[in-house]
């Protein structure tokens, strides 16, 4: 195996890492529904970013970028839903902040 | 090489600063340019048609999304903006520190374990691997895609006035 083609990859696994924690960071820490939403999309892409390098190091492209296409698919679909129900709780309770909706029956 | 980690540094750059910056729209903004970052280095490594997908459904498609709902958003004074943000900076100013820590001590700690890669396949083309080598894959696009469109129709439903 090449050695750069390996170096890429341990590089590359390490900002995957580092762009993993910043949307998580993001999820956890925000109070803003729409924040919380954008830092599931970072954590996404650290994810479409792995299986994209991955399949570049290992020779088997074409699977990977046939796994990217359905994550993005599915992707679309969670965030147009989400969106759907951030619509509704901005409906409810007229605010996008998540402290407003503590109070919700369930 | 150097090329891949310039873009790999501006794009954790760009993620950070959708994080960070107090505006929404500014927000959604930078997230839209992650996704064009991405998308260059997914050209870069060998995979078009799926950053083309990136670049068209990411950059486009969910930043649009995006605006849309901030625009629902009220407008707050100018006392509750300073408010706001002292807070935010008091929940966010740890996350960069956290970054830089972590990426110098994975950077000192060189723990990288033997990875026993797979020999490279027949089929290269990515319209083979989808469509047969991987059917159920589309079967479950197609039942997630319904899915959501029946979601989005049944919130947006509106409701019947007794």
């Amino acid at each position: 195996m090449n050695m750069d083609v390996m170096q890429l990859f341990w590089i590359t696994g390490l900002f995957v890492l580092l762009l993993g924690v910043v949307g998580a960071y993001c999820v956890l820490m925000t109070r803003n529904l729409v924040r919380a939403l954008i830092g599931l999309e970072i954590l996404v892409k650290a994810v479409t970013l792995l299986l994209v390098v991955a399949g570049y190091v290992s020779g088997h492209e074409a699977l990977a970028q046939s796994l990217v296409i359905t994550l993005i698919v599915i992707e679309v679909v969670v965030m147009t839903v989400a969106v759907g129900v951030v619509f509704g709780i901005r409906g409810n309770t007229g605010s996008l902040d998540t402290r407003h909706i503590r109070n919700l029956k369930g | 090489m150097d090329l891949n980690l310039a873009l790999l540094l501006a794009l954790l750059a760009a993620a950070l600063w959708t994080v960070m910056t107090r505006s929404l729209l500014r927000s959604a903004i930078f997230l839209a340019l992650t996704s064009i970052i991405l998308t260059v280095l997914m050209f870069r490594l060998n995979s078009p048609l799926a950053a083309v997908f990136e670049l068209s459904v990411c950059a486009g498609l969910i930043s649009v999304l995006f605006v849309s709902t901030i625009s629902l958003a009220e407008p707050q004074s100018q006392k509750d903006v300073i408010q706001h943000m002292k807070e935010r900076m008091a929940r966010f100013w740890f996350l960069p520190v956290l970054l830089i820590v972590l990426a110098v001590v994975l950077c000192l700690k060189t723990v990288r374990p033997a990875v026993h890669l797979p020999t490279p396949e027949n089929a290269q083309d990515v319209r083979i691997v989808l469509w047969q080598l991987r059917p159920v894959d589309i079967l479950g696009q197609i039942i997630i895609l319904l899915t959501g469109a029946f979601g989005v129709v049944i919130f947006f439903k509106e409701k019947v006035k007794k």
